[in-house]
């Protein structure tokens, strides 16, 4: 009798102790998303099943040009700001782990196949750095050198299979890829000449093609992965025909969501259109007139819709084509100075924030409604984990 | 929600209809420089000091901390452009700042900001970049 009061009796004193020791209820993080907070050096972490923030984490330094990749366990955020600096966030429990500032000046990064390396491209001084993804530890320094002794700013990188970065070299005219394999001795593969000034770049979602787009002229470089030695080539040459093109007041991005289907949608510089190429043939297909100068041409995950927005003056709207009949179907003003959007997973709705009316506003992708409306200080970037598991983001 | 309307055009669009929706934009541009208190006149010559409204001075600070700042940073430290701190201007005539804002830099990713802003406010920028950008108030 007394030995089973003893044998049961110390679940009555633990058990409500452990309930009350605060530990968060379980949950997975694949609903789970990152927005930027671009001059309050913050992020907020938000979930796409009940549309709301469920923490925010501060003290990650400039994040005036953030961008963001995940753990393949989709429970840290790397968050690459524009000082240069490199942050691990543990979305799960809401807490900065690390931050290291690894360079003067930087936006975008890229993390390997194998989850282990996080590679920072970097403005300043000019190449990429490739870090430990678990501690934040430096394992290779790839200067962007060209010409005399020149460092370029590292642009548009993405990750490619074999643990390898590709990316562009925006003041050199060249596109790039480091093998880190074996980190401690990486490989480079240089091509030279691609095409004046590229500003960004994607892979496309099976990863075999990088596209750079050209600001200095009007085109988008090519490189076949798959086959290298074939050099890179130029599609959608030309497409501005020599007319002046209209002054650019933001740059693009690339991402590959441009894919949809068979086409990829790229914004036009200086141009209010979105080119259309077939991807089997790299040939134009089509030019859709869109509202202004496209910024983010972003595929539904389903591929049945391309949502854009806009460079300032025009940057107030957001516009949908439907890529069955290749028509604009539906234009939003979700709010003043609209950066960035992103779908969720499954591209039920879709996420936009809208910077100088500090708020991000959920809308569902088949009625248009407004769902929900956040509240955050000139929101930029917004990611969701589900990046975790695509190559090229 | 505005009416559904077909914009979608095969190869080969018109140059005028490019044109257009310039125009189009453009007047948007004017419409919210008129309801920012001041006329819109980017030939206007200013001879003498014009002074403007802390409205739009306001607008002002924060056209370049977040549109000039996507090139250059929030924080002026430079990004794809060149840093704007006092220290990286020192050495730059100031009627060149002025006209590199109100007519860019051919040959670069500096557009020409002219549709925007007259020559009095570009003059204030370049003053206040010279001393120091300020912060936004909010």
């Amino acid at each position: 009798m007394i030995s089973r009061m003893w044998r049961y009796g110390w679940m009555l004193l633990v058990l409500p102790l452990l309930a009350w020791s605060g530990e968060p209820a379980l949950r997975g993080t694949g609903d789970l998303g990152v927005i930027i907070e671009r001059s309050a050096g913050r992020v907020l972490i938000v979930s796409t099943s009940s549309n709301s923030i469920i923490s925010r984490v501060d003290g990650l330094g400039d994040l005036s040009h953030a961008s963001v990749v995940f753990s393949r366990d989709q429970r840290y955020a790397y968050v690459f700001g524009r000082d240069g600096g490199l942050s691990k966030v543990d979305i799960l429990r809401g807490l900065l782990e690390k931050r290291i500032v690894q360079g003067g000046n930087s936006i975008g990064g890229a993390i390997s196949q194998n989850g282990r390396l996080v590679a920072v491209a970097n403005y300043e001084p000019g190449g990429l750095k490739v870090f430990t993804a678990d501690t934040l530890e430096p394992v290779a320094d790839i200067p962007a050198a060209y010409g005399d002794n020149k460092l370029s700013k590292v642009v548009g990188i993405a990750d490619l299979p074999g643990d390898r970065f590709i990316y562009s070299l925006f003041d050199a005219d060249q596109i790039w890829i480091a093998d880190l394999r074996d980190p401690k001795s990486p490989k480079v593969e240089k091509f030279s000449n691609i095409g004046k000034a590229p500003y960004d770049g994607l892979v496309t979602p099976d990863s075999r093609y990088y596209m750079a787009g050209l600001f200095g002229e009007d085109g988008i470089a090519l490189l076949d992965t798959w086959q290298p030695q074939q050099g890179v080539k130029r599609i959608l040459a030309n497409y501005g025909r020599g007319e002046e093109k209209l002054p650019v007041y933001k740059m693009p991005h690339l991402r590959g969501w441009a894919v949809a289907g068979h086409q990829v949608y790229l914004p036009a510089i200086g141009r209010h259109e979105v080119l259309v190429a077939d991807t089997s043939n790299w040939k134009e297909t089509a030019r859709i007139a869109v509202r202004g100068q496209p910024v983010f041409v972003v595929a539904r995950p389903d591929g049945r819709q391309v949502w854009v927005n806009f460079a300032f003056p025009d940057n107030g709207f957001v516009q949908v084509i439907d890529t069955l009949t290749g028509q604009i179907v539906q234009t939003l003003e979700p709010g003043k100075a609209v950066l960035h959007l992103e779908f969720t997973p499954r591209g039920e709705a879709v996420w936009i924030s809208a910077r100088d009316d500090n708020k991000v506003l959920v809308y569902d992708t088949a009625s248009f409604a407004r769902l929900a409306e956040l509240p955050a200080e000139s929101p930029s970037g917004i990611f969701f984990t589900s990046r975790a598991h695509r190559i090229g983001f | 929600m505005p009416p559904y309307r077909p914009f979608f055009k095969r190869l080969s669009p018109t140059p005028s209809q490019g044109g257009v929706s310039f125009l189009i934009s453009v007047k948007i541009g004017l419409g919210v420089l008129a309801l920012g208190g001041l006329g819109f006149n980017p030939l206007a010559l200013a001879e003498e000091p014009v002074t403007l409204s802390i409205e739009r001075t306001r607008e002002l600070v924060r056209m370049v901390r977040q549109d000039c700042g996507s090139c250059h940073g929030l924080t002026l430290r430079g990004g794809l452009g060149p840093a704007l701190l006092p220290e990286t201007l020192r050495d730059r005539p100031p009627d060149g700042l002025k006209y590199t804002i109100l007519l860019g830099r051919p040959g670069t990713a500096m557009p020409p900001w002219k549709t925007f802003l007259n020559e009095a406010e570009a003059e204030w920028i370049v003053a206040q970049l010279l001393r120091g950008f300020p912060e936004e108030s909010r």
